[in-house]
């Protein structure tokens, strides 16, 4: 069910009548087939309705402009996870999370501005530091001249040693966080991850139960630069039920997790298919700093975020009722050639590299933002020192995802 | 022209003519100042413009709207004379203006 198909995609992007085009089939993300099928849709539907899909009917826009309308438009167009909050798929009721992300102001705001301290610019420049040794310490440590997955060993490392931190979790334990981020974000299916609801629930409660401890230990100790301290001291957030509990830490997890992790393992295949561009990198690391963005934006780490109209809403030329399934197709107004110039090239010294959606706009806009540039700054900064060049000595593997876009074993070799 | 004078954080002061009716946001992008990112390009969607306008502009300025008010209330380092200067239009009235440019933008 799950193994890759040999498929002449754009042939069936091109010649699927319009109306049931579905861009969401996950397949075409594992694939790295979605781009003829967001062409098409940009180019004939920006605002296109899918009327059956695993997912049921929704909406989908797909031009930069549309989407930046839809993210401007959060009286309308709900996250409450009542509604179903952030992503594609439908959960059930019973099973819904609440957490900050997916709630509207004014509780949206009250929680967000809990966490928020953690990636403010004293506590980033404190950070640093500490991110470059570990950066230092995983790219020491890697081999030779010998094949390994770079996602294991770097993005993913990389990433949940720097939410151990923020979280103050134990680091021994660090790799229970990627696990249960995974866990968070598969869709069920045999032999999967997780094959169904009810295996997630005990991975959420297991999670729970770590959590809850370092919670217990908090609330009654001084508050702390921890993101469990700060949620245990917060007035907006000190009395959630363990539910909301939950709901946010998935979110700070899956948050500080996926999409970093995505990015590391991106930049490395983006520059291994463009030569020229690696060069440049190589004769002038200072392009880090726009690279780093460029990198994001190429990637687009979460495809799309979804919305759920509470009141009719126009945009686009098509008129969506309330009680529908609004998708912002982030990966593909990335790609929106009236808004990002060559957007289908990867170009490192951009004049304005970060006017891209990857981070959504709005009151929503991505907390970590600036935390996620930095690691990916520091990481690169680090490698450019040490090796003139990591060779992708075979195909990346892509997640079965149309929410998580990201790359589960990306073969590299290090010569030296 | 009206003149508007920017001051990084770290003191350096840009001073430039901006036309009336431009954003004080589209005059330091398109002076290469720094310290502005602008990253949503003026839609007020990102708060990545923040200044904090001098107090002797402040009555000038306006106010914030509601949008405004939302995107910087999640600013970092936001102050009661905080700005996003994507929403200030330049006028007549307001030659002189001084704005000083945040630590960061998030």
């Amino acid at each position: 069910m799950n193994a890759p198909v040999d498929l002449d995609h754009a042939s069936i992007a091109a010649t699927t009548p319009l109306d049931r085009l579905d861009p969401s089939n996950p397949a075409i993300f594992r694939d790295d087939a979605w781009q003829p099928y967001f062409a098409r849709l940009r180019r004939e539907a920006p605002v296109h309705y899918t009327a059956e899909s695993m997912f049921g009917p929704f909406w989908s826009v797909s031009t930069y402009k549309e989407i930046m309308q839809c993210e401007l438009a959060h009286k309308v167009l709900s996250s409450d996870s009542l509604h179903g909050g952030i992503t594609i798929r439908d959960r059930d009721k019973s099973l819904r999370l609440p957490m900050f992300i997916a709630m509207d102001p004014p509780q949206h705001d009250e929680q967000r501005k809990v966490v928020q301290p953690i990636v403010a610019p004293a506590n980033l420049a404190k950070l640093e530091h500490m991110i470059r040794e570990r950066a230092i310490r995983i790219l020491e440590g890697l081999p030779r001249n010998e094949t390994f997955n770079w996602v294991d060993r770097v993005s993913i490392e990389l990433t949940v040693s720097m939410l151990a931190t923020l979280f103050d979790f134990p680091q021994e334990e660090r790799r229970k966080l990627s696990h249960w981020s995974d866990c968070a974000t598969a869709l069920p299916m045999p032999g999967g991850l997780i094959e169904n609801e009810e295996q997630r629930e005990a991975v959420f409660a297991e999670m729970l139960g770590a959590f809850t401890k370092l919670w217990n230990e908090r609330v009654n100790a001084d508050p702390r630069p921890d993101l469990i301290s700060m949620l245990a001291h917060g007035e907006a957030t000190r009395n959630m039920t363990p539910r909301e509990f939950m709901g946010n830490l998935i979110l700070l997890i899956v948050g500080g997790n996926d999409t970093t992790r995505n990015s590391i393992s991106g930049g490395v295949l983006f520059l291994n298919e463009n030569p020229a561009e690696y060069d440049k990198l190589r004769a002038n690391p200072a392009l880090i700093e726009t690279m780093v963005p460029e990198i994001i934006r190429y990637q687009t780490p979460l495809a799309h975020m979804r919305r759920t109209a509470t009141a009719d809403f126009e945009v686009g030329g098509k008129t969506i009722r309330a009680g529908d399934k609004v998708i912002m197709w982030y990966i593909s107004g990335n790609r929106d050639e009236a808004a990002i110039d060559q957007p289908d090239r990867f170009i490192i010294d951009r004049a304005r590299p970060r006017g891209h959606l990857s981070f959504g706009f709005g009151i929503h806009r991505c907390v970590g933002n600036r935390l996620a540039e930095l690691q990916l700054k520091i990481l690169w900064e680090e490698i450019l020192k040490r090796f003139p060049r990591i060779e992708v000595v075979g195909p990346a593997e892509r997640t079965y995802s149309a929410f998580v876009h990201g790359i589960t074993n990306l073969p590299v070799r290090i010569p030296g | 022209m009206p003149q508007v004078t920017y001051i990084e954080h770290n003191g350096t002061e840009h001073r430039i003519e901006l036309e009336a009716g431009k954003s004080v946001m589209q005059g330091a992008i398109d002076n290469g100042i720094p310290g502005i990112d602008a990253d949503c390009g003026g839609e007020c969607a990102c708060a990545t413009c923040h200044v904090y306008v001098d107090e002797a502009w402040l009555a000038k300025c306006g106010t914030a709207g509601e949008q405004e008010a939302s995107m910087l209330s999640f600013a970092a380092t936001a102050e009661p004379n905080s700005r996003l200067s994507c929403q200030i239009a330049m006028s007549p009235e307001l030659d002189g203006l001084v704005v000083r440019m945040p630590e960061a933008q998030h």
